[in-house]
């Protein structure tokens, strides 16, 4: 009679790569549509009242000057997004100089560089690992359509609107910093219009 | 300067020791049989004279008909260079001996031609996909991919 | 006593602060030691060859300026020196000068990236990075005069280069090389002898010469190790043998003698820019080449010295305006085959020290 072992080998690298291969194939077949436009709720105006506009725009201000960033550069455009966090551009003077490493103390994705479906699932664990509420910027051509690696197909995921929602597009292959933090200022605008107390439910009650 | 050798000279000096072994030889290249590829890499890296002790790269090209995997030597000490080259015509299970024993510079790149084109190199310590994942199907460079 | 402990296996990255990019190694430590890692790659494969092949070749170039993508510049010449040699076109005097002078430039802005990015890895979390940046913000914008591009210039064509300097370039590279060496010095004093860079990377992670050379290693990790080996000297490509200048080689090979050898070869950079800036002619700076080039049928590889090893493209042609086959030979790549060796039995605080002071950009590695 063969005895089973007690304890099998603390890991097979054939056994991870085909688990983590798995993970990526089932990304791929789930993300074939993009993700709506999670701006479309913003068009409906509501009435509001004085005071709780007022919490909104504490809560929106100190929300927006202090965005920090999480760590996921795949490519080129990293380095125009740390030219922006460097001494010339300077991105400190928005509040957001600090890169984190871990997801969890970052309210903002830049997503600088073209993502592949091997990284897709990482991103995509990255992204929901981020405590809400949490925004994404779109850095470059790749991250907005794929670029000019849109026709490798069988490696680029073209867009990262396939697996997170973005809330700002930044056009250019790479934006110059510049660009990069008129995105940024259009995200702020955005989540200065953001209504963090629902109304209508405080009426109705 | 790096002078590149001519394949004819080193060709005849193969086949004195390996008779059979070249196919073709021209200026600029010698293409080598594949089973004798690991005699005739060791000969050309041990063989004062030669002493091919950097191998700059390999790489591999689809003919359709056959694939050709391409080495291009140098010595540092004599400051020369030579193309080797092997041809796999088996186009469902193309196989080849690694040269990993005597360059180990070649591992990752044997990997690559591996993903990338399905060619399968004997005696890798560790014969598998290097850029995409487990699971995926077809070799990208291939010229009927897609 | 000792304790025994079990192999535990620990995974960094692929989106880890020092894997510079999008790297990833699966190590397998005892306690804190490394007992064996296994890179994993892929994260950014992008199909560039691919791509290549379905391009004509003029259109590879954009492509070349996104594999290493601090130093694009060196891409655009080797790229463009294996299309000219394999169709044979002759680059005029002027166009020779520019390409020195814009690859020297782009060595000196990489190796401030390397040099920045190894001592964040070492601890000095952004701080020293942030001073590299403020020099190549220099440099950038000398790019930028000329190419009109901050990051992917975009810049070198078959047969020359896309267009002349314009006329405030020079006196701006004047002023910058004048100010350059006064920042080198400033580093120097910053870092040479200081003492936590001294404990942390003095011994760590040798590199013998003969691995380094059976391992395929090249560039300022192979120069470190003691081979004195320098494709501009060995096999000098463009006008190299034009120019007076040193290779510099250290004797250790470990992460110090590597860090020292990429700032003593950023001097000897700024020594060939002064030299071309001194002897630039005036002329054509572009060959007349036919917008589709057709090269006879045939096989190519020219190779150059870049600020991360030896670059080169091997392109086959099959006498169509596409090239049939474009490899490129990724210096990251390569040189990373000795990690491995190189990391065992170090701590894993070492390990991240070792691998950045490979230097390694991963669009190049993966393609």
């Amino acid at each position: 009679m063969e005895i089973e072992p007690a304890k099998k080998y603390i890991y097979s690298d054939i056994e991870l790569d085909r688990e983590e291969g798995q993970v990526i194939e089932d990304l791929k077949a789930q993300s074939q549509q993009p993700i709506p436009d999670p701006d479309q709720w913003l068009d409906e105006e509501l009435e509001q009242n004085i005071l709780l506009t007022s919490v909104d725009a504490l809560i929106n201000w100190g929300r927006r000057s202090s965005l920090w960033t999480a760590i996921c550069f795949p490519a080129c455009c990293a380095f125009e997004m740390i030219a922006a966090n460097g001494p010339r551009f300077d991105l400190a003077r928005f509040g957001m100089e600090i890169l984190r490493a871990s997801p969890r103390q970052a309210d903002l994705m830049i997503t600088a560089g073209t993502l592949t479906w091997k990284m897709a699932p990482n991103v995509r664990r990255i992204y929901n690992q981020m405590a809400e509420p949490k925004w994404v910027i779109a850095m470059g051509a790749c991250a907005i359509s794929g670029g000019i690696f849109a026709s490798a197909e069988y490696a680029v995921v073209p867009g990262y609107n396939r697996i997170i929602p973005v809330d700002v597009y930044v056009p250019g292959c790479p934006p110059r910093p510049e660009a990069l933090i008129y995105g940024i200022q259009m995200l702020q605008k955005k989540i200065a219009r953001r209504k963090n107390i629902d109304v209508r439910k405080i009426l109705e009650r | 300067m790096t002078v590149a050798l001519s394949g004819k000279e080193v060709a005849s000096k193969i086949e004195e020791k390996f008779s059979g072994s070249v196919v073709e030889s021209t200026p600029e290249n010698l293409v080598v049989k594949s089973d004798q590829l690991l005699d005739v890499a060791r000969f050309l890296k041990e063989t004062g004279g030669l002493d091919f002790d950097y191998l700059n790269f390999v790489t591999a090209v689809d003919y359709y008909d056959h694939f050709e995997v391409a080495y291009l030597l140098s010595s540092l000490e004599h400051n020369h260079s030579l193309m080797v080259k092997a041809r796999c015509y088996d186009r469902e299970n193309p196989a080849l001996p690694s040269v990993t024993g005597l360059w180990q510079g070649a591992d990752f790149q044997e990997r690559e031609i591996y993903d990338l084109f399905g060619i399968n190199f004997e005696g890798h310590p560790s014969m598998k996909r290097i850029f995409l994942w487990d699971g995926f199907e077809g070799h990208p460079l291939r010229k009927d991919y897609i | 006593m000792a304790v025994r402990t079990e192999p535990f296996v620990l995974n960094m990255g692929p989106v880890h602060p020092s894997t510079h990019g999008v790297f990833r190694m699966r190590v397998t430590l005892d306690g804190e030691v490394v007992v064996d890692i296994e890179p994993v790659f892929g994260y950014l494969h992008r199909g560039i060859e691919k791509l290549a092949e379905q391009r004509t070749y003029t259109g590879v170039i954009p492509l070349t300026d996104r594999l290493d993508y601090i130093s694009s510049m060196s891409n655009n010449l080797a790229y463009c020196l294996a299309a000219e040699k394999l169709a044979g076109i002759k680059v005029p005097e002027r166009a020779e000068y520019i390409r020195v002078i814009m690859s020297e430039l782009q060595r000196v802005a990489a190796l401030l990236i390397a040099v920045g990015a190894f001592l964040n890895d070492c601890g000095a979390y952004f701080t020293p990075f942030l001073y590299m940046f403020r020099e190549r913000e220099r440099i950038v914008d000398l790019f930028e005069m000329a190419s009109g591009q901050r990051l992917t210039y975009n810049y070198m064509r078959v047969g020359g280069v896309s267009q002349d300097l314009p006329e405030e370039f020079m006196p701006a590279l004047r002023k910058f090389m004048d100010m350059m060496p006064r920042f080198m010095d400033e580093y120097d004093q910053l870092l040479m002898q200081n003492e936590i860079l001294l404990a942390r990377a003095k011994g760590v992670g040798i590199l013998s010469k003969e691995q380094a050379i059976n391992c395929s290693i090249s560039g300022p990790v192979l120069r470190a190790s003691g081979v004195k080996w320098d494709i501009r000297q060995a096999d000098p490509y463009s006008i190299y043998d034009r120019f007076d200048f040193d290779i510099p080689t250290q004797t250790t090979g470990d992460c110090y003698d590597r860090y020292r050898q990429r700032v003593e070869e950023t001097r000897q950079s700024l020594r060939i820019i002064r030299q071309a800036m001194e002897q630039l002619p005036s002329g054509p700076v572009r060959a007349e080449v036919p917008h589709l080039v057709r090269p006879p049928v045939g096989e190519a590889y020219a190779h150059i010295e870049a600020p991360k090893g030896e670059l080169g493209f091997y392109l086959v042609s099959d006498n169509s305006i596409a090239p049939y086959r474009c490899h490129i030979r990724p210096p990251s790549l390569i040189n990373l085959t000795a990690l491995r060796d190189m990391v065992r039995g170090w701590k894993i605080a070492d390990l991240i020290i070792i691998f950045g002071s490979i230097d390694i950009t991963v669009g190049e590695i993966d393609r």
